[in-house]
């Protein structure tokens, strides 16, 4: 068995939110560049300029890349060998959120009952969080500051076996365009298909965290992927959704078995404001 | 669309129905700041037939909710938020003189209907711009509503803080122009 201690847990936890909160992935910066020489609208050019400054600027001064500093979604990979000690590992992972919230300054956008009482919990928490179980004796930790923006023009559908690639395909180019300016364009689509409904919702949310420009490793899987992006970006929408030819960075796509009578598709969409990180202890 | 407009709030619906969608425009004054939950009290107030605790006359509302300000820093983070989460409470602002909007993503028609009634228009900022943008904002303070955290109705003082128009007071709408021209078969 290997120790950890749960303020280890805290402050990793912290530290990884302050970091992906002011400092773009390298992927998502490089592909923005490469979007901005390529854009044919003017004026999708010069979004894609002022997001691109955005990050420089959010980078250089340790800000907020953007104000909507997100719900804190957190997977953590505990290996089987692994004790954590010295307190508990979700209140340790609250406690990393409260820290990197309050004191980097970031927006605290959580508020405690969705329906009735909507009070701001101030402080950021609670986190949600997924963990499994892995062999070995080492925890990953990865997470995402998620907007909403983005994250209220996702959706999810159960479709027939018989809808195939084509309906899945419809499906993602649909929730994608429909969505238009709303979820700052350009976006990433994480797409989770097969599982149980809330499979394929948790399989698209870790979707978003591939590196842009990675494809599944599954061929068939890739290309539909390719197919999606292309389609998605003929819809005109552009960045910012004032018209262009850059509409997504990419198209993720993970799966996983699923039951003789179903075809589960969920679609999370992320801004170009993409902020994860991750670490293994 | 290569016009760049400077315009000092407060503004009058004159110099608003000038405006055409694909302007770009530099906004220099005071702007106030409200979303979700600083609308649903303004329009409480007057549903109870009190006094609004601003004038919103001639101005500009900017939807965002900004990151707190770092020490020395006037304000945080500040992009624009989603803004057809205020479209139930927009009309009935814009018929007591609100002048116009900054936010992103699209609008309802009954909004856009309100808006070409009394003469106002639909900015756009760039959503995920928000420390670029946040440069523009010189001063910043709450007005009411403080308990709302990031939701309070803050004044910001903005010097050329850049926006698109992209609704005008004739319901001209960039975002169903000008996908269109780039849509692929
Ligand atoms: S969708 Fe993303 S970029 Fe847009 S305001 Fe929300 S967090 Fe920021």
């Amino acid at each position: 068995m290997r120790e950890i201690k749960a303020e280890l847990i805290k402050d990793n936890v912290r530290d990884l939110f302050l970091h992906a909160s002011s400092f773009i992935g390298e992927d998502i910066y490089n592909k923005l560049k490469e979007r901005y020489e390529a854009e044919e609208s003017p004026v999708g050019k010069s979004v894609l300029r002022q997001i691109i400054e955005n990050n420089e600027i959010a980078a250089r001064e340790k800000l907020a890349i953007c104000q909507d500093t997100g719900m804190a979604v957190l997977f953590i990979e505990l290996g089987q060998e692994v004790m954590i000690v010295e307190g508990d590992l979700n209140e340790a992972i609250n406690q990393g959120v409260r820290e990197a919230y309050v004191d980097g300054y970031l927006r605290k956008s959580i508020v405690d009952d969705p329906v009735f009482d909507r009070k701001n919990t101030r402080d950021n928490t609670p986190a949600v969080t997924y963990i499994d179980i892995v062999p070995g004796d080492k925890v990953k930790i990865t997470i995402t500051a998620k907007g909403f923006g983005s994250e209220n023009m996702s959706r999810i559908k159960m479709l027939k076996p018989a809808d195939g690639a084509a309906g899945v395909r419809d499906f993602v180019i649909k929730t994608a365009v429909e969505a238009g300016p709303n979820p700052c364009p350009p976006i990433i689509v994480g797409v989770g298909i097969g599982g149980t409904m809330e499979k394929a919702a948790v399989l698209s949310k870790k979707a978003l965290l591939r590196t842009v420009g990675e494809h599944n490793a599954d061929p068939r899987y890739a290309k539909l992927e390719d197919e999606i992006l292309e389609e998605i970006n003929k819809s005109g929408v552009g960045p910012a959704g004032l018209g262009g030819r850059t509409t997504a960075l990419a198209v993720n796509i993970n799966y996983y078995p699923t039951h003789i009578a179903g075809l589960p598709v969920a679609v999370n969409i992320c801004c170009h404001a993409s902020r994860h990180a991750e670490i293994t202890i | 669309m290569e016009k760049v407009i400077s315009i000092t709030t407060p503004v009058t619906t004159s110099q608003v129905q000038e405006l055409r969608a694909g302007d770009n425009v530099l906004i220099t004054g005071n702007i106030y700041t409200g979303r979700d939950a600083a609308h649903k009290r303004l329009i409480e107030l007057l549903a109870d037939g009190k006094e609004l605790p601003i004038d919103l006359n001639g101005q500009f509302i900017y939807y965002v909710g900004p990151s707190p300000a770092k020490p020395g820093h006037v304000v945080g983070s500040a992009g624009p938020t989603t803004s057809y989460r205020m479209e139930p409470y927009t009309p009935t602002l814009l018929k007591l003189g609100l002048k116009g909007m900054i936010g992103k993503g699209a609008l309802s028609k009954e909004v856009v209907e309100a808006m070409k009634e009394n003469g106002a228009v639909y900015f756009g900022a760039v959503g995920g711009a928000a420390a670029l943008i946040s440069k523009a904002i010189k001063k910043a303070e709450v007005v009411c509503y403080e308990d709302l955290g990031a939701e309070a109705i803050h004044k910001f003082y903005v010097e050329k803080f850049p926006v698109t128009v992209v609704i005008d007071s004739k319901g001209n709408n960039l975002y169903e122009t000008e996908p269109q021209k780039y849509k692929l078969p």
